[in-house]
């Protein structure tokens, strides 16, 4: 499908009407400083009922390494990405043509007009957050870091779902890295930009994780955490100083977000969330989010904190990362599914071992300790009643208690371990949408016995196993010798 | 079309039959062979000979320093190992596998201006001189058109590439990831050796290649990794009349991958 075309001069304006290799431009959508977005039709008309949308570099005086690198980098890493967290890609032009990236248009505004709004309500900015980390963790999963995470490079389609955009400052672990000696200067937007891309480390998927947490910040309380910093000096500040307290802005914000908010702003990668899919659960389960001191911060560390930070941060060197795919690896989340009220307790000190063992072996592992109260399909007054109430919390110090093995023998600090209690009447159906809502990677749960009726009557375990997406360990009672097979 | 590309074999028959029958498993249909095929290795006359049939099928073969060595015979100021596999060698080689060697050209084109093939670098292809980090990559990129050279001698693999306002890259591969080569820059294609990885993996290297459809299309480059039968190779080493102390270095060689 590549009809021959008059070529056409680079430097010459492009207009409506016009056709560059099959494509007609339809109508100018854009105009930004680095490129402009053009709705598009394919000429043949073979569509399909898709909007599209035409990206053209706009090269300045013939030469711009920044542009036409960054372009280059778009063009070689968007026909990589799958999935419904980016544009589908569709095609490009040849550059000594005309250069240009088609993709699916997808349809409505960026994020950056809802910063007007802000202030927004917590509960906005976690579901936000939610969307947008969800699309970080699938991004994070096919080897790219983003690394100019912001307002205008979020999207939204109808159904909710967050698409990311523009790819020009990315990182693709597996393919060459095309701007890594292209630029003496930070590669990223200001406001966002993690200390890690402000000492020119790229590979850390953790980096667009402190970009998100300035995202949140600025919409949780209408501010920028570290200003608008124009000079390299001005942006290696955030090395030192840390964000005046959501709380201390607002002080209405719930504790949980501002912990949330804190721990993704993190200055050392190691110190914030390991993974988009580990933030993506605290920020849907705020019940479960474990509160440490940065959730009661009220005011900026003290001069001497403050000093004695910027005297580290002199001439300071970023230790050297694995690659993002080994960091994430690393950092899986575990979710132990408990039976607290029910099977035998030799089953469940196995269940917590076989759990400890697991997360042990992983550094950035991060465990939710799940149990479900069954309910009844109609008349789910009963739980909501005193008794329901003292029944969810009996649940949640049962849930604790049968951690507590794990929790004593690992430092699982830093939220790395929490409690939920779902309630539902389908006990495997609830299990299974956690983990998939959640991006949970590895379920591990007990198997009660192997009786006849079980076997006739399917199990809880076996439901799991077969509806679930992710990998799942089911923990057997060591047999007893006498008991029959 | 589908090339594969395979360097310094090496006399190692195990390591070359494992890569062509992953190769052509793969759908390569096209061959380009970077030289350095004896030397080494216990199978010189067995990988020259399939050289030769492959040559003559349309494979693209060029000369390596140790063909060029083997083909000329030894020379007094060589060091005496050197000397003995050189000598050793040469007793292992027909006439004609010998005449092949010594007339095996240094460059060869594929695609006309797009692909060329060199053992050691475009710049001084008798020199001999190692693509051992971006300088000498950027030197041999400078000296020819070509937008993808491929050049063996090197037993890492490794990825080069150069920008139209000369800024150099490199790139260390993954096996089996295929990567595009965008083709407003050059790009220097290490495949690694074949039949004496030095990376710390004992698996054989080589490369695919998929030539861009279009000029709206990139070429496509995939770095592989082939296990093979080390412990046959070694077995064949050991046979062979090679000083015990060489055979040990090269059965821990081929054994380590270093």
């Amino acid at each position: 499908m590549t009809a021959p075309t008059t070529p056409t001069a680079t430097h010459s304006p492009l207009e409506a009407g016009q056709v560059l290799d099959g494509f007609r431009l339809e109508a100018r959508l854009h105009q930004g400083g680095m490129a402009n977005l053009w709705r598009v039709s394919r000429v043949d008309g073979t569509d399909d009922g898709v909007e599209l949308l035409m990206k053209v570099p706009r090269i300045k005086g013939g030469e711009d390494p920044a542009t036409i690198v960054g372009f280059e980098v778009e063009q070689m890493l968007m026909p990589q990405l799958s999935g419904p967290h980016v544009p589908r890609f569709i095609a490009r032009g040849d550059w000594t043509r005309q250069a240009f990236v088609v993709m699916e248009r997808i349809p409505g505004e960026t994020l950056r007009p809802r910063l007007d709004d802000a202030p927004l309500p917590p509960e906005e900015v976690a579901d936000i957050g939610a969307r947008v980390a969800t699309a970080l963790a699938a991004l994070h999963r096919q080897h790219v870091v983003h690394l100019d995470i912001k307002p205008s490079n979020i999207m939204f389609r109808p159904d909710g779902i967050a698409v990311l955009v523009d790819f020009g400052l990315s990182r693709h672990e597996q393919l060459p890295d095309l701007l890594e000696e292209e630029f003496t200067l930070p590669m990223g937007t200001g406001p966002y930009m993690s200390p890690e891309q402000v000492q020119f480390v790229r590979s850390d998927p953790r980096s667009d994780l402190f970009a998100l947490g300035v995202m949140l910040y600025h919409l949780a309380t209408g501010e920028r955490p570290f200003g608008q910093p124009d000079s390299v000096r001005g942006l290696r500040r955030r090395l030192y100083v840390e964000p005046v307290p959501p709380r201390a802005i607002r002080p209405e914000l719930p504790p949980w977000l501002q912990e949330i908010i804190l721990h993704c702003l993190e200055v050392k990668p190691e110190k914030r969330y390991q993974s988009a899919a580990q933030l993506a659960l605290d920020l849907r389960e705020p019940g479960g989010v474990v509160l440490t001191a940065r959730a009661e911060k009220l005011r900026v560390s003290g001069a001497m904190l403050r000093l004695k930070r910027w005297f580290f941060a002199l001439g300071s060197e970023p230790t050297p990362v694995a690659p993002g795919g080994e960091q994430l690896a690393r950092s899986p989340i575990v979710m132990a599914a408990v039976e607290v009220d029910r099977g035998t307790p030799e089953l469940r000190a196995q269940l917590c071992e076989t759990v400890r063992r697991i997360v042990q072996t992983e550094a950035g592992a991060r465990l939710a300790c799940v149990a479900v109260m069954k309910i009844n399909r109609i008349g789910i007054d009963e739980l909501t009643d005193q008794h329901g109430q003292s029944l969810h919390v009996k649940q949640l110090i049962a849930l604790k208690h049968w951690a507590h093995p794990i929790s004593k023998a690992l430092n699982l600090a830093d939220g790395r371990l929490t409690f939920h209690v779902l309630e539902a009447p389908d006990v495997a159906g609830a299990l299974v949408d956690f983990a998939r809502r959640n991006g949970v990677d590895h379920i591990v749960m007990g198997a009660r016995g192997a009786s006849t009726l079980r076997r006739y009557l399917g199990s809880v375990s076996s439901q799991v196993v077969a509806e679930s997406d992710c990998t799942v360990t089911v923990v057997r009672e060591p047999a007893s010798p006498q008991s029959p097979g | 079309m589908r090339w594969a590309f395979i360097t310094d074999i090496h006399a190692n028959r195990q390591a070359f039959e494992a890569v062509l029958a992953d190769a052509r498993a793969q759908g390569a249909t096209r061959f380009a062979l970077l030289g350095d095929f004896v030397g080494y290795g216990a199978d010189p006359g067995w990988v020259a000979e399939q050289v030769m049939t492959m040559a003559t099928d349309g494979a693209v073969a060029v000369q390596g320093n140790h063909d060029e060595a083997v083909a000329h015979g030894s020379m007094p100021g060589m060091h005496p190992d050197a000397r003995a596999v050189v000598d050793w060698t040469r007793s292992q080689l027909t006439e004609e596998q010998l005449r092949f060697l010594a007339r095996l050209p240094l460059q060869a084109h594929g695609e006309p201006g797009q692909v060329l093939f060199v053992h050691a670098n475009a710049f001084d292809p008798s020199g001999w001189e190692y693509v051992q980090g971006r300088s000498e990559a950027v030197k041999s990129l400078h000296a020819s058109n070509a937008r993808v050279q491929v050049c063996g001698h090197m037993h890492e693999p490794m990825l080069y590439h150069l920008s139209g306002t000369g800024k150099a890259g490199d790139f260390k591969p993954l096996a089996g990831v295929p990567m595009p080569l965008p083709g407003h820059r050059q790009w220097l294609v290490i495949p690694g050796s074949c039949g004496q990885p030095r990376d710390g993996n004992p698996a054989a290297c080589y490369a695919l290649l998929d030539p861009a459809k279009s000029d709206l299309d990139d070429a496509r480059i995939a770095f592989q990794r082939v296990a093979y039968d080390v412990e046959a190779a070694c077995a064949a080493l050991r046979a062979t009349a090679l000083p015990p102390q060489i055979v040990e270095r090269l059965t821990r060689r081929l054994t380590l991958g270093e």
